[in-house]
């Protein structure tokens, strides 16, 4: 069922493969019909597709391979029972659990120990798997692609399609690798490059494109990190953010729960070593940065490319229509301001970017023996049960609680104002997750995005300050 | 079935916002529903630029000026013409569900963010990706002319400015304008391929 592109023949892209491998047919002058193998639904952009099965009188072609779970509605208030204040959102969780009943799709449910955002829970189960297609409806669904996979976010209209068929329609996309090579300096993360790379690609820098992430910074790059780099991958344009599967994502995946085991393992690690791209493969275009080029990151504007590294000042000549302009007077800042030191009023420490276990100890290693801002309301609120319960074996929560703060429950929280964790019109977030847009954290609420390390050391101070001033900051 | 799609001439709603990503065609909590009702999602569209934080009209916003603030029918403000990177961000079908059910059926840009432009094809709205160039002169003309008529003719995929007649081609592959002219949708052509997807499964 391969398909060579001829004008790459002898040299295949790792998307080559893994597309190439997944083609049912390709539509003369139109798409490809690609087969998905596996899907995961969220309460949010599902209730209308399987709307649309009903009225078709159709079943799910392959519930086994579909997995659902509700995100971004649930409370991250300390509560037993969790309850969904918000009519419209409990509408909607009920709707997904129905629906799960009805079509017989797993459903890990709110408040279970199998729970939390789609994009932390598929890679710590062993869902997300090297050389599979992942598709869920929702933007960062990129994030799996740091395992090796073809992970992209689609539209409600494809979810019903990928429930009927198990296929989606797609032209196919260009392909483009980032190189990133080099050695980080203390206090950079994989946050960090992320935000750089946007700022040098723009928001649409990556359109049209499927990008692999290769080089010596990647290679060394922690599982949790590649996740935190993949997941970024949308906002600059590209749906998919690919990485070779290596010695780190075989350790990060071997005995997870839904990962292959004992010969199948092998077999799996067998094909899996097959999944890089070729040394004579041909991207449509390639970048290469250096990790000594990159320090701690905001942003200062409305989206995530308008950023700086945080002892930079805001640059003085932007020109955009609708864009800069507009962002810097929404956001209260000016060009030529440096940013250090601005006081702010809340902190997210979690979301489908930075809500891992490795996101906590390093937040943990900054805020370690000093104490919470007063000025600062801090909403630390981890990406799963399980990455909860792993801050608790560990001990994490003791460490933030003797700073001051307290652990919530997991959810996508603050990330998007769709449940309770909301930030006031005009306060100023600090915040982890990947979006700063306008309203995106609340109507009218101002966000800045950042690493964990960034985030901990203003959470401290209750100003921002770069991280690498603080004696304790790891990493 | 939804409505064919052929030639389209309006007068258009210029939303001259670079990077307008999905948050903003439609915020966050508006997504909270399992509706389909196109008035809901219409009456969403842009919300928190055509109202202020108070709920009242934002008398500035493009939108709310006459004449873009005429509710879109047969040859008026059909068309929207987009600032560069229009549906970026979010996943949100929603996005596009505002823009179908507001009215508009054509958005013009020179850049539409992937997974909206799939969003916007399957809800029968037409992305037509022009130059930059071409996207300047259309803003240059409905801001001289508001009433500036475009000509959106998907048969031979041309976009045509009727204020000075200058045209452009654009791109769409011809099964997804076979589609389009014929009320198709993808998942009809999906559930029609069940031996084929049988067959690579097997294999
Ligand atoms: S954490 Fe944020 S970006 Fe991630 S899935 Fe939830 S809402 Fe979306």
């Amino acid at each position: 069922m391969s398909t060579l592109n001829p004008a790459k023949e002898g040299g295949r892209t790792l998307f080559d493969k893994i597309w190439n491998a997944h083609v049912v047919q390709d539509i003369p002058d139109g798409p490809t019909q690609l087969y998905i193998d596996r899907m995961y639904c969220h309460e949010v952009t599902s209730p209308q597709a399987f709307d649309t099965l009903r009225d078709k009188n159709i079943r799910v072609l392959r519930p086994q391979q579909v997995f659902a779970m509700p995100d971004h509605n649930i409370p991250s208030e300390l509560a037993d029972p969790l309850i969904i204040a918000d009519p419209k959102g409990r509408e909607q969780v009920e709707t997904l659990k129905r629906n799960c009943e009805e079509f017989g799709i797993t459903y890990f449910d709110m408040g279970s120990k199998d729970n939390g955002i789609i994009h932390v829970v598929g890679p710590e189960k062993g869902l997300s798997l090297p050389g599979m297609t992942i598709v869920c409806g929702d933007s960062h669904t990129s994030t799996h692609g740091a395992l090796g996979a073809l992970a992209m976010g689609i539209g409600t209209s494809e979810v019903a399609q990928v429930l009927a068929s198990q296929c989606i329609l797609q032209q196919k996309p260009k392909t483009m690798r980032i190189n990133i090579e080099g050695t980080l300096s203390r206090g950079t993360t994989a946050k960090d490059v992320a935000l750089y790379i946007m700022a040098q690609m723009t928001t649409s820098g990556a359109t049209g494109y499927a990008v692999e992430y290769a080089g010596s910074t990647i290679r060394s790059m922690s599982m949790e990190g590649r996740l935190t780099l993949s997941n970024l991958s949308i906002e600059m344009g590209s749906r998919a953010g690919i990485i070779a599967p290596d010695e780190i994502t075989l350790s990060y995946l071997r005995g997870r729960e839904f990962a292959p085991k004992g010969e199948a393992w092998d077999r799996a690690v067998t094909y899996w070593k097959t999944l890089k791209s070729d040394p004579d493969a041909v991207f449509d275009k390639e970048v290469t940065f250096r990790a000594e080029d990159i320090a701690p990151r905001i942003t200062y504007g409305t989206n995530p490319g308008e950023g700086i590294a945080i002892d930079e000042t805001i640059p003085e000549s932007l020109s955009l229509v609708g864009g800069a302009d507009d962002s810097l007077s929404y956001m209260g800042f000016s060009p030529g301001q440096c940013l250090l030191g601005t006081p702010i009023d809340y902190i997210f420490l979690g979301a489908c970017t930075n809500g891992r276990i490795e996101d906590f100890r390093a937040f943990a290693s900054v805020v370690k023996g000093r104490r919470k801002a007063p000025n600062v309301i801090a909403w630390l609120v981890p990406g799963s049960w399980a990455v909860r319960q792993q801050i608790i074996n560990e001990g994490i929560d003791k460490i933030l609680e003797q700073a001051g703060f307290e652990l919530r429950l997991p959810s996508c929280s603050a990330c998007l104002a769709m449940n309770d964790d909301k930030v006031p019109a005009g306060k100023l977030c600090l915040s982890t997750s990947n979006r700063n847009f306008i309203g995106r954290q609340g109507p009218g609420a101002r966000t800045i995005l950042a690493s964990p390390l960034t985030v901990a050391a203003a959470a401290v101070t209750g100003v921002i300050t770069d991280p690498r001033t603080l004696v304790n900051c790891e990493l | 079935m939804h409505d064919v799609f052929h030639i389209i001439e309006s007068t258009c709603i210029p939303i001259a916002i670079d990077n307008c990503n999905t948050d903003l065609i439609i915020p966050a909590r508006y997504l909270a529903t399992t509706t389909r009702d196109a008035h809901f999602f219409g009456d969403a569209f842009m919300h928190d630029l055509r109202f202020n934080a108070e709920g009242r009209v934002a008398h500035d916003f493009v939108m709310n000026r006459v004449p873009y603030s005429e509710p879109p029918r047969k040859g008026i403000n059909e068309i929207i013409v987009a600032g560069k990177n229009w549906g970026s961000g979010s996943s949100r079908e929603h996005a596009a569900w505002a823009i179908a059910g507001y009215g508009v059926r054509v958005v013009i840009s020179s850049s539409v963010a992937d997974i909206h432009r799939n969003n916007l094809l399957n809800c029968f709205v037409l992305p037509v990706i022009v130059s930059p160039a071409f996207q300047m002169e259309l803003f240059a003309s409905i801001s001289a002319d508001p009433l500036t008529r475009v000509r959106v003719d998907l048969p031979n995929q041309v976009v045509t400015n009727l204020t000075n007649m200058h045209f452009e081609s654009f791109p769409i592959n011809a099964y997804k304008k076979y589609c389009l002219m014929n009320g198709l949708d993808d998942i009809d052509f999906l559930l029609e391929s069940k031996d084929k997807i049988e067959a690579y499964e097997k294999h």
